[in-house]
């Protein structure tokens, strides 16, 4: 059966280095419902930075099939791609990706100016998701003001603010200390459990047991199968 | 969408003025070409448009609608005859010729008296058309002309060596021994007259104007080499002076070289040209230093946009539109150029009235100066900016998000 939400068939990308055509993924096949938490689990250069690409459509595959709530993504153009990131992805990397010069609330703000919103729902929103994750007191810090938690806080306040359809997050945990890092992953479970679909590339066992169902990819290719319960999904 | 855009273009401001605002220092030393260039374009054109101004007031002064005739001769004929006058007189849309008569002579008052006076004779129409000739007493009239009347204006220089501390109207000065009673006193601001001033070549001693018809019995001289054709209205001048020309060369045989006539209308707009000519050029080389500017401001510009390139994947990741990234980044650069255009125009204007001021020449701030020294920036900032902002729109955000 067809899934209309997040489906991939046969995704192959390679890359053009120097002389050499070096493949990344070997025809991925995945398929991902609505509501759900996964975990890509992955050692450095087994290619989930690339699928994560290709998943917040950042990079298109150069063969199969990608289709994000029923839209065909690799047939799309730069242009509609931004749009599809805009509306339908929120990001949180590594290390934040917080702009500097910018308070948390303008920093929650930048997804919704693309995203056409009025100034005064911006601003509304914005507040709304930092409340959402905690930072009410944190408003005006900048991020330099922040502690790393804060930070990812901001950030995931971010990926949250367009109301996207899928929270993808590249090693949300990896510039975190472990406690901090829990709370965050307590975090994404509460963004779950309200029905958040989010996917989750890292390459920490113990942080992809957070998920609800983890899938391993190596040299390229998913294993699949390796679904998991962790104790706290009882 | 037009809510979009606009919401677009104020974060974009307000992300261009933060980011200069962040690197002060090195914006300033940015813009420093831009404003180079602008104040030299500023100030040159005001500069030269209060010189041209200057230089077309002093010219219209002297009369538009008047040709100066210099009537030389031949050597058989010297100067015009009264008849000559006549038929001058009779061209049609002439309003009336003034004569003028020149020499130079001791006068005497019964106090004093002085060497090297100019003595000029003139008819009544020199005092129609040049108004505020007269300072106190009245100008000459037709009778006077007519009836060759002994009447004399003195301008000031003269009444203070003649007349000093005393009323000189009523009173008689002797020009080469005959009797002249002196009716008027010319205004100090005589000098608008530049051609006639030139042309008189005014010494020391002073100035007095009697009927030329009196003078001319007084020196004997029977022709006259000197004269100004009032036109009736600018819009015949050319027709006037077509038809002058005719009388002129049937009044002297047709021989070469033996009259001129100075059009000073001609005279001004040649002026104008010239002036304008030159003032394009000084613009054409200030010009170069905003091409460096602009260079300056590209490569700011590039610099910028390596530096943030993980900041513009995050936008785009964020779901910044590749034209929306151009967008942000050409306001940054137009900012940029423009801050120093406006700082130029400042300068600029500065300069001019600082030397308008040395130079006692009119001050007038010129809204197309400033629209030349902004617009020219702001298209500085466009055509430098364009290959960064390029630039900045088309890099991958993997790449760009990855270069953390």
């Amino acid at each position: 059966m067809q899934n209309d939400f997040f489906h991939m068939t046969g995704i192959v990308k390679q890359y053009q280095m120097g002389v050499e055509l070096q493949t990344v993924l070997r025809g991925i096949d995945l398929t991902v419902n609505e509501g759900e938490f996964l975990s890509v689990l992955g050692p450095s250069g087994s290619g989930k930075s690339t699928l994560m690409n290709i998943i917040g459509c950042l990079d298109t595959p150069t063969e199969g099939e990608y289709i994000l709530r029923g839209r065909n993504i690799g047939k799309l153009d730069a242009k509609q791609l931004a749009r599809i990131r805009n509306q339908e992805i929120g990001f949180v990397f590594q290390s934040f990706q917080l702009l500097p010069r910018l308070d948390a609330l303008r920093n929650v703000e930048l997804p919704l100016i693309y995203g056409g919103l009025g100034e005064k729902q911006r601003m509304a929103r914005a507040e709304e998701m930092l409340v959402r994750v905690g930072l009410q007191d944190k408003l005006h810090n900048r991020p330099n003001q922040l502690s790393g938690g804060q930070q990812q806080r901001v950030a995931i306040a971010r990926a949250l603010a367009t109301n996207p359809s899928i929270l993808l997050a590249d090693e949300p945990t990896g510039a975190l200390d472990q406690t901090t890092g829990r709370q965050v992953m307590k975090l994404f479970e509460e963004i779950n459990r309200e029905g958040r679909t989010i996917i989750m590339i890292t390459h920490d066992l113990s942080i992809a047991q957070h998920a609800r169902r983890i899938v391993r990819i190596l040299d390229g290719v998913l294993l699949e199968g390796e679904e998991h319960n962790d104790q706290e999904d009882a | 969408m037009i809510k979009k855009t606009l919401s677009l273009w104020k974060e974009s401001l307000r992300m261009s003025l933060a980011n200069i605002w962040s690197s002060k220092m090195r914006s300033f030393l940015t813009v420093l070409g831009i404003v180079i260039g602008v104040t030299a374009i500023i100030a040159l054109v005001t500069i030269m448009q209060s010189a041209t101004s200057k230089v077309t007031q002093q010219f219209t002064a002297m009369g538009t609608g008047r040709l100066v005739v210099n009537a030389s001769g031949t050597a058989l004929k010297t100067g015009l005859t009264l008849d000559d006058l006549e038929t001058i007189k009779s061209i049609q849309n002439v309003e009336g010729v003034s004569p003028s008569v020149s020499t130079t002579a001791t006068v005497k008052s019964d106090n004093d008296w002085v060497k090297d006076v100019t003595i000029d004779g003139y008819n009544e129409m020199y005092f129609k058309r040049n108004a505020k000739l007269v300072d106190r007493g009245r100008e000459l009239s037709s009778l006077d002309v007519d009836s060759k009347n002994r009447v004399a204006l003195i301008d000031v220089t003269a009444q203070k060596q003649l007349f000093y501390g005393k009323d000189p109207i009523g009173q008689k000065v002797y020009i080469r021994g005959n009797e002249f009673m002196v009716i008027g006193v010319l205004s100090e601001a005589d000098s608008s007259d530049v051609l006639a001033q030139a042309q008189d070549s005014t010494t020391d001693g002073g100035r007095i104007i009697v009927p030329y018809s009196t003078l001319m019995t007084l020196t004997g001289v029977r022709n006259i080499s000197s004269l100004s054709v009032y036109v009736t209205d600018t819009a015949y001048t050319k027709q006037v002076e077509a038809d002058l020309e005719s009388v002129l060369k049937a009044a002297f045989n047709y021989k070469d070289n033996s009259y001129r006539i100075i059009n000073m209308e001609s005279l001004v707009s040649t002026m104008d040209t010239m002036l304008s000519m030159m003032t394009m050029l000084l613009v054409g080389i200030a010009s170069i230093a905003l091409l460096v500017g602009g260079i300056g401001i590209m490569n700011m510009m590039l610099v910028t946009v390596s530096e943030r390139t993980t900041e513009i994947g995050l936008r785009k990741a964020l779901g910044a539109e590749p034209g929306q990234i151009q967008l942000q980044f050409l306001i940054e650069s137009i900012i940029l150029s423009i801050s120093g255009g406006i700082i130029g125009v400042i300068f600029g204007l500065t300069l001019s009235y600082i030397f308008s001021i040395i130079a006692s020449l009119g001050f007038a701030i010129s809204g197309s100066a400033i629209a030349l020294g902004v617009g020219f920036s702001a298209a500085v900032g466009i055509v430098f900016g364009w290959a960064p902002a390029r630039k900045a729109s088309t890099l991958n955000p993997i790449d760009a998000l990855r270069s953390v």
